[in-house]
């Protein structure tokens, strides 16, 4: 055993040893598995990304914000968090892209080349939150698997695109259509060309919202490459998977659309409350659709130190998913009290509002500053976690950060 | 030559062959017991070129193996040429499971991810991750940690 343990290790240490030699596949390792070598490019000046995000994966590219970068009312590219789950599709060529619209619920397949898109239809920009279903994830307990996303799984960028509901028009849907579901470029990690590493969507309602997008302009430039160049879905207000990125492909479908990471448990959640570890067989797993109402605290930085006496200014940003955020309040004393902020309408449907608030501290000491949002259905933020799903989805509870009044 | 004396020599020559007939024989046999069972012959020496190999790896820092960040431990090769093929150390070093929440993983890989059988090798595999990344008890809501205090000017 002890030899062969050896002749093991050995072969798979120089298998593991891949810093500067070839590769040398392990007996057990099909061929066409890369292991992963550590040659990878600097992610930060390869994605433009400011060197304060953190990078929870690197293959795929997992790239978080914090929440003090995302202050800005329109998140810039160098703060957007990454989410991808399969490998970025290479050398593409923007002017030879398609969008083939097809399924069982079109009346006849077609085709537009990317130019056709931008100039048959009518383009429109708004800006849409984008939050990934399983951001906050770390903070459940006992833990689920995968990306740990602490809060920086969001953004609101301006998008520009054109309505897929128009396109839909054009090429003209049965009455019976469910769902549409997209295909995109990315590959799977595993390099199985029959696999798709994403390919989800949305029931036809949401397809056909005024907001829901097929775009190719983030902040008034091409969509960066990361973030899906040169045509993504933005459906805002939905777990962001829903928006797919390098799309080449939408199925208007009869049934609720089947792609990888539509089945259970991917992005779904008990469809009644489970206690924390409880098994969930995957048909009482169901989709999730809009997001829950949620704020960060964007200013200032947590661990800020003021004088005794100075007044503490505060801003953030709170959304609702589908709906609107109605009030937004701040509280320093655990919950105890709540005051409320200044918050402002959203200035579209489905893009994050700005709240502030000119906090005054009774004493000197330790402070945590909580805000919580509460949406037009009266629905608020929880304090502690919410209830705990299988795959850690859906964490809204409060944003906070720590202040010391010297 | 006497007739006696010829009997002799012949019987020597006969020993001298079944003994080398013996000899190769028993050689094959070794030869085919070794590759049956490997570890046949195996010298205590030989466990200490595994160290060897193991620095083949890379730095390993504070009980950290730098290139994947994964930490050193027994079973630390296995655990590299298992987990990164497909996906970064990074998605593993992040999660926390039980060793039956680990086993479920990799059932859920090899089920849906083309992950293939890692046969003896997964009870090892499953072993390091649930011994060095396990769960810990978090409660509803932790403390506020690494908290870095500056001055807020205004």
């Amino acid at each position: 055993m002890q030899r062969r343990q050896f002749i093991k290790n050995t072969i798979l240490g120089t298998t593991a040893y891949i810093v500067s030699t070839d590769i040398v596949f392990s007996s057990t390792m099909p061929k066409g598995y890369i292991p992963l070598g550590f040659q990878e490019p600097d992610p930060y000046k390869l994605f433009g990304k400011d060197t304060e995000m953190t990078v929870l994966n690197d293959k795929p590219w997992n790239i978080e914000a914090k929440a003090h970068l995302l202050d800005d009312k329109i998140t810039p590219n160098k703060y957007m968090f990454i989410r991808n789950n399969g490998i970025i599709p290479k050398a593409i060529d923007a002017s030879k892209w398609t969008l083939s619209i097809d399924g069982e619920s079109v009346i006849k397949s077609k085709t537009f080349t990317l130019q056709e898109l931008k100039t048959k239809f009518k383009q429109y920009t708004y800006q849409l939150t984008l939050e990934c279903g399983g951001n906050g994830r770390s903070e459940f307990n006992p833990p689920a698997k995968g990306n740990q996303w602490t809060v920086g799984a969001v953004s609101c960028a301006e998008w520009t695109g054109v309505r897929l509901k128009d396109v839909l028009e054009n090429v003209g849907i049965k009455s019976d259509a469910v769902y549409i579901g997209y295909h995109a470029a990315d590959t799977h990690l595993s390099g199985d060309p029959k696999k798709e590493p994403i390919s989800r969507g949305v029931p036809m309602h949401k397809a056909l919202q005024d907001e829901t997008l097929l775009a190719f302009k983030m902040n008034g430039e091409d969509i960066p490459l990361a973030h899906g160049y040169p045509l993504r879905l933005v459906a805002g207000g939905w777990p962001a998977s829903a928006s797919g990125k390098w799309i080449n492909r939408i199925s208007v479908r009869n049934i609720e659309h089947d792609g990888t990471k539509m089945k259970a448990p991917a992005y779904r959640v008990p469809c009644k409350p489970v206690a924390p570890g409880e098994k969930v067989k995957d048909e009482d797993m169901c989709i999730i659709e809009s997001m829950p109402v949620k704020s960060l605290i964007t200013y200032p930085k947590s661990g800020a130190m003021i004088t005794k006496g100075k007044t503490l200014h505060i801003r953030g940003h709170a959304w609702a998913g589908e709906l609107e955020v109605k009030n937004m309040a701040y509280s320093i004393d655990f919950g105890s009290t709540w005051i409320p902020c200044h918050l402002t309408k959203p200035s579209n449907r489905l893009a994050w509002q700005h709240f502030s608030a000119e906090i005054a501290f009774p004493k000197i000491g330790y402070y945590e500053v909580w805000a919580r949002a509460t949406d037009t259905n009266n629905v608020s933020q929880t304090m502690l976690v919410p209830g705990w799903n299988p795959k850690g989805y859906l964490n809204n509870a409060c944003h906070r950060i720590a202040v010391k009044v010297k | 030559m006497k007739h006696s004396e010829f009997l002799k020599k012949n019987k020597r020559i006969y020993f001298t062959g079944v003994l080398f007939f013996a000899l190769i024989l028993s050689g094959a046999a070794g030869l085919i017991y070794k590759i049956i069972n490997p570890s046949f012959l195996a010298f205590e020496k030989v466990s200490k070129e595994t160290y060897i190999q193991k620095e083949d790896l890379g730095t390993i820092e504070n009980g950290i193996h730098i290139a994947t960040g994964f930490k050193d431990d027994k079973s630390l090769p296995l655990v590299i040429a298992s987990c990164t093929p497909c996906h970064s150390a990074k998605l593993v070093t992040q999660n926390r499971a039980t060793k039956a929440g680990w086993t479920g993983i990799i059932k859920w890989m090899q089920d849906t991810q083309n992950l293939w059988d890692l046969g003896d090798n997964e009870d090892l595999i499953t072993e390091y991750l649930a011994k060095n990344y396990g769960p810990e008890e978090k409660g509803r809501r932790t403390n506020l940690t690494n908290i870095e205090w500056y001055d807020l000017e205004d």
